[in-house]
């Protein structure tokens, strides 16, 4: 292969993590209202695709990503990496989507994009369902890897390392496929002066639900095939006894074992 | 309504059985009037315990031919189900190979997926599942109608045998998977382990970046083996490469369960939480004093681990 034409599934998430996460009183789901950021899991998924381009021999990363409100700003974060442009799905009547129908859109607009290889971070860090890729690639007929730890291109197919519960697997898969990252494969460079003035005048092109040829009562709350009923605090773990260090300490920790009588 | 029917896919790393399997076969039996297993590979050698924990058949896609289980399973539950046989309920464990499985599956039969529970009603229509670390249960349920598939978190039921005999094996056929099906598995590498496993031991040692290097999770290990426990590992340590991803707790890694948890310079970021939160004790060292960790902690020191541990290390080698 001397041109590959990669497409990386970016999420565009809130600001912060689950302890400052807030949920939206009636719908119960996350609220995706303020300023969105390129989730932190992607990044990786973007410094793996611009490498692997390299690898290749030459190559195009696509950004795709569906988020409410027109958001850029996690797109233009990870086109200031190196990303070549973005497809962005926004449209109000994806409010609400559960992963399947996410990953109809997704699948969508990747389709437009005629990849030869379709990179996402295993989970998202607010949604972590963590089926999204493989919906992905069963919606578009094509092979997956997940939980990959390590690529390579190797002519019309990929070498990946595939975590298993005792190591990992070696598994070869023919282009196009889908390929999970994990955090850590790769070192996520930071964009430079440069890359964050170019990521200016790339270009995002932005659909609607109707631009992919979905029926908007198939996505979004109308298309969501499961309801969140409520939310209510978990049983609390109490704190328990804590001991500033003089010393001594590691005593502590030797009568607590003895009192389990794990000692 | 509640489930009459459940499918239970059974997990496998190798030729073994993952423990989660017999987790999620005991709670179908105890909710679901009939269950059945399905897998892949040879299930004559374990349609016995299968059987024990009460499914009364073991439906198998045979041999994948290095080919993933994803494509396989999920194309042939889909195309029993197209064929009228559908069950109320697919559960599947929230590990690789069930998340690919259901993944492919909800898009073949466009059923959504629960993924990450915790609980199941006892009718079995309605999920708990533990959001923000832990801290809140969110409760969820599907609408519409089609099977319920539930990725379910590994201990979150306790396996028991319901005295049930031998499943019946048979042999599901796999339809035509064209390019899904065309990933190959060229070679399988276990890493070398001693001691027991890091899901079964009663004592669990973690470290994380407090630790400051790679080498000092020599501390972990040793601390470990003299408690006859496991080594385990935040996923900050197991990204930096320190330590293989095996060793990794929390929401990606492994749900531990044991009588003591140790977590050594670990912050206690919800994603860590919700894998070791249920642990009977925690003992926590980190020397900031803000450090959500203690907030779950039983016996929590502050104090600088590369201090604590050789000491009490030393003082454990002492006892003999
Ligand atoms: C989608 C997603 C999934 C994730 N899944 C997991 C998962 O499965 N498991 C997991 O663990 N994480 C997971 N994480 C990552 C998690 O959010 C945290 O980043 C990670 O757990 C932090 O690891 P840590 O506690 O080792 O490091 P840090 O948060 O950096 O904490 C290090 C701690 O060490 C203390 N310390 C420093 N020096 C010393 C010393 N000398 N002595 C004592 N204490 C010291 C510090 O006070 C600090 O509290 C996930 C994140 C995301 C987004
Ligand atoms: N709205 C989205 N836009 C782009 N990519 C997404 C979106 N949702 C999920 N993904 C991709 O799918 C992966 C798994 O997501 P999840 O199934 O939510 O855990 C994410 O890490 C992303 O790479």
């Amino acid at each position: 292969m001397d041109f590959m034409n990669v497409v990386v599934c970016v999420k565009q998430i809130p600001d912060g993590d689950q302890s400052t996460y807030k949920l939206d009183p009636t719908s119960h789901n996350l609220v995706r209202d303020g300023k969105l950021i390129l989730d932190d899991s992607d990044s990786y998924g973007v410094e793996m695709g611009l490498q692997l381009a390299e690898q290749a021999g030459g190559g195009e990363v696509t950004l795709v990503s569906m988020a409410p409100n027109s958001e850029t700003s996690g797109l233009r974060t990870a086109l200031a990496m190196g990303a070549a442009r973005a497809i962005l799905v926004s449209d109000a009547a994806l409010a609400g989507s559960d992963a399947l129908s996410t990953a109809k859109v997704l699948a969508a607009a990747i389709k437009r994009a005629g990849p030869d290889l379709v990179i996402t971070a295993t989970e998202s860090s607010d949604g972590y369902t963590g089926t999204i890729p493989v919906q992905i690639a069963e919606l578009l007929g094509m092979p997956s890897v997940t939980f990959s730890k390590k690529v390579t291109v190797n002519g019309d197919k990929v070498t990946v390392e595939r975590q298993t519960e005792e190591g990992y697997d070696e598994v070869e898969v023919p282009l196009p496929a889908v390929i999970s990252v994990t955090a850590g494969v790769v070192e996520p460079r930071y964009p430079s002066f440069k890359g964050i003035m170019a990521a200016k005048g790339k270009p995002v092109e932005e659909l609607k639900v109707a631009d992919l040829g979905l029926d908007a009562a198939s996505v979004g709350a109308a298309g969501a095939g499961q309801e969140i009923t409520s939310v209510v605090p978990a049983e609390a773990r109490k704190a328990g006894e804590i001991v500033v260090d003089e010393g001594d300490a590691y005593q502590q920790i030797i009568n607590y074992l003895e009192q389990l009588k794990v000692i | 309504m509640a489930l009459n029917s459940v499918w239970v896919v059974v997990d496998r790393s190798g030729d073994k059985v993952a423990s989660v399997a017999f987790e999620l076969l005991t709670k179908a039996h105890e909710i679901a009037g009939s269950v059945e297993a399905v897998t892949w590979g040879d299930a004559s050698g374990i349609a016995d315990r299968v059987g024990a924990h009460g499914a009364s058949a073991i439906h198998t896609v045979g041999d994948l031919g290095g080919g993933l289980p994803g494509p396989a399973v999920a194309a042939a539950m889909a195309a029993r189900i197209a064929a009228g046989s559908a069950p109320d309920a697919i559960f599947l464990a929230q590990s690789y190979d069930g998340r690919d499985i259901a993944g492919r599956l909800s898009a073949r039969i466009d059923r959504p997926v629960l993924t990450n529970v915790v609980n199941l009603s006892d009718d079995g229509l309605a999920t708990e599942h533990a959001i923000f670390g832990g801290t809140e249960i969110l409760n969820a349920r599907f609408t519409g109608s089609g099977p319920a598939i539930y990725v379910i978190r590994a201990k979150s039921f306790a396996p028991e045998e319901s005295g049930g005999g031998a499943a019946v094996v048979d042999t599901w056929e796999v339809p035509d998977l064209g390019a899904a099906g065309a990933a190959r598995v060229v070679s399988s590498h276990a890493e070398e382990t001693e001691g027991p496993k890091l899901d079964e031991a009663a004592v669990v040692v973690s470290g994380g970046r407090g630790l400051g290097d790679a080498d000092s999770y020599k501390l972990i290990v040793d601390l470990a083996k003299l408690l006859k426990g496991a080594p385990g590992a935040s996923r900050a340590i197991v990204d930096a490469g320190w330590v293989p991803y095996s060793h990794q707790v929390g929401q990606t890694g492994k749900t531990v369960k044991p009588t003591v948890y140790i977590a050594c310079g670990i912050s206690g970021a919800t994603q860590h939480m919700v894998g070791m939160k249920s642990a009977k004790n925690i003992i926590a060292v980190n020397k900031d004093q803000e450090a959500p960790i203690f907030s779950i902690s039983d016996l929590g020191i502050v104090g600088d681990v590369k201090k604590v541990l050789p000491q009490l290390i030393e003082a454990l080698q002492k006892r003999g």
